[in-house]
């Protein structure tokens, strides 16, 4: 074990994961926070507290993580290098590992200019794919980016994010072996409605040996509406929504077709259980924290396993 | 070159509001190939403010001059038995020519009339485009002559990053995704392996002024000290 984390027990002992996805509040209410906390508890193995996700101003992922972990949630705390320089965020990891916080999520972040303070000035002191190395560097030599020694170093468990379908697609899957070279020891991809180029691409990734070295959670997000698909297919960077998703969600009756997203989302992950090379499932129930449950349960994922 | 933009009249007329003799000071180099301050822009400047501020019964008295470079002392120095006889100064180079000039002449205000933007190129005619942030340590060798971190809108050293749409950045449709390019044009050249090892965090060395001293020059350093 490299870390403490409850997800790294899982998946070394082989269990097909889960994860899900809270967003803080746009202001301080820890009721709202527990309040989608409680959906998540007993159905997700860990759950992602996002860090000013779309470059808007919420609670600070640390703060809401430490609220998701008195609930009773293993919180996989994210963070950006849009709004922090590699100071900020070396010190923001050694308070968030010493209270309690035993898994991170290395981003880029959204660009500022898509959010409610276009005009802020990026950060981006550091990338990525550097943020996993010094994250790596502080777990497993004890040293801060500078080289200097850390008094009682946070063992965290590393991950980063992948998206499978974003051009030029064959550098995806080195992108990825960049990420794994630079210390990601799981990933959770962009949510996945193209079903044949991930495939694709966890082929690439099986035959290039990194799906040995890394756990590969897939991202899901059922769709709500017909609006919702058609919002992803050509408003959201890098998202690749097939037509043939709309036309299912089309297909059946106005007030069926949340169902129906969710019937997708559990055929992706009946698909995902089998498949080489993927070892659980990320859920992105945008706002709708509260079908978790059901959608846990419709896709057979309960009860979660304890290690 | 350095590119930039002429400021809003409306701004310019308010820094100037308290003076009466005013001296608009053009720069004959980059501003004048950018077509934001060089003679030519110092003469329709000039002719903007006396209309206007004779429309407001404030009648402001202009002069003016194009030097060949304001970042360059030498150059400055035609200005000296001239500035005497003005209020203020009105510069329209670039942010280096105005310090400049302000550090020449201590006892004047000194205001900008232009917005400095970015070092770029000159596509065409009026039209430029940013290239370089100066950042201190050149990676172009490494990524096919495109800026990571000027072009790229997170300045990635490892791009390109998931966001990249098709071929544009996910900023904008309109804007080319650097390290879609970089990832083209080093796989038609056969060194894609440039870009397939991590690049370590960047050495930011513009983070505090600099200074440069070519080599062989360190006397004019000591001379210019001991003054
Ligand atoms: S889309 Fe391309 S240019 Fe834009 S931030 Fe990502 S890598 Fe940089």
């Amino acid at each position: 074990m490299k870390s403490e984390s409850t997800l790294e027990k899982i998946l070394r002992a082989g269990q097909f994961a889960f994860t899900g996805e809270l967003g803080p509040p746009r202001g301080t209410s820890i009721a709202k926070v527990r309040e989608k906390a409680k959906h998540l508890v007993g159905c997700v193995d860990a759950v992602n507290i996002t860090d000013n996700q779309t470059a808007v101003v919420r609670m600070a992922s640390w703060a809401a993580s430490l609220i998701a972990l008195q609930e009773g949630l293993e919180p996989n705390y994210q963070i950006t290098c849009r709004d922090r320089n590699r100071l900020a965020i070396q010190a923001d990891i050694l308070g968030a590992y010493a209270l309690g916080i035993r898994n991170i999520l290395c981003l880029s972040g959204d660009h500022q200019q898509f959010g409610d303070h276009p005009q802020a000035k990026g950060v981006f002191d550091i990338d990525s794919i550097q943020l996993l190395a010094m994250v790596r560097a502080m777990r497993d030599d004890g040293k801060f980016q500078s080289g200097v020694d850390i008094d009682e170093p946070p063992k965290l468990f590393i991950g980063a994010a992948a998206n499978p379908f974003a051009e030029p697609f064959e550098w995806r899957v080195h992108r990825l072996a960049k990420k794994v070279k630079a210390g990601a020891d799981f990933i959770q991809t962009q949510c996945i409605y193209n079903m044949k180029k991930m495939r694709e691409w966890v082929k690439q990734a099986n035959d290039m040996g990194l799906t040995e070295q890394v756990y590969i959670l897939a991202g899901i997000t059922p769709m709500k509406s017909v609006g919702m698909a058609r919002y992803m297919q050509t408003q959201v960077p890098g998202m690749d929504v097939p037509e043939d998703i709309i036309k299912r969600l089309k297909g059946v009756d106005k007030n069926k077709v949340g169902d129906e997203g969710i019937r997708i989302a559990c055929e992706q992950i009946e698909e995902f259980k089998e498949m080489k090379g993927v070892a659980g499932i990320h859920l992105m129930a945008i706002e709708w924290e509260h079908k978790v449950p059901e959608i846990a349960e419709r896709a057979g994922m309960l009860p979660r396993p304890k290690v | 070159m350095i590119v930039a933009e002429r400021k809003p009249f409306e701004e310019i007329k308010s820094l100037l509001e308290p003076y009466q003799k005013v001296l608009t000071v053009g720069c004959g180099t980059c501003v004048a190939v950018c077509l934001a301050g060089g003679e030519k822009e110092v003469g329709i400047l000039n002719a903007e403010l006396k209309i206007a501020r004779k429309l407001e019964g404030k009648p402001i008295e202009t002069g003016a001059i194009t030097v060949e470079r304001q970042c360059d002392m030498e150059f400055l120095e035609e200005l000296d038995s001239m500035v005497d006889q003005y209020d203020a100064l009105l510069s329209m180079a670039c942010g280096a020519g105005i310090q400049f000039l302000a550090e020449r002449f201590p006892e004047k205000p000194v205001f900008p009339a232009v917005d400095t933007s970015f070092i770029g190129v000159n596509r065409d005619v009026g039209w430029y485009e940013e290239k370089c942030r100066a950042c201190g340590s050149c990676v172009l060798g490494l990524t096919a002559g495109i800026c990571p971190v000027t072009m790229c809108a997170k300045s990635l050293f490892n791009g390109p990053c998931g966001g990249t749409n098709k071929q544009s950045c996910e900023i904008n449709v309109n804007q080319p995704c650097a390290w879609y390019r970089i990832h083209e044009r080093l796989s038609k050249q056969g060194r894609l392996k440039n870009i397939m090892e991590i690049h370590p965090p960047n050495d930011w060395r513009n983070q505090a002024p600099r200074t440069i001293i070519q080599p062989g020059y360190e006397e004019r350093l000591k001379a210019f000290n001991g003054k």
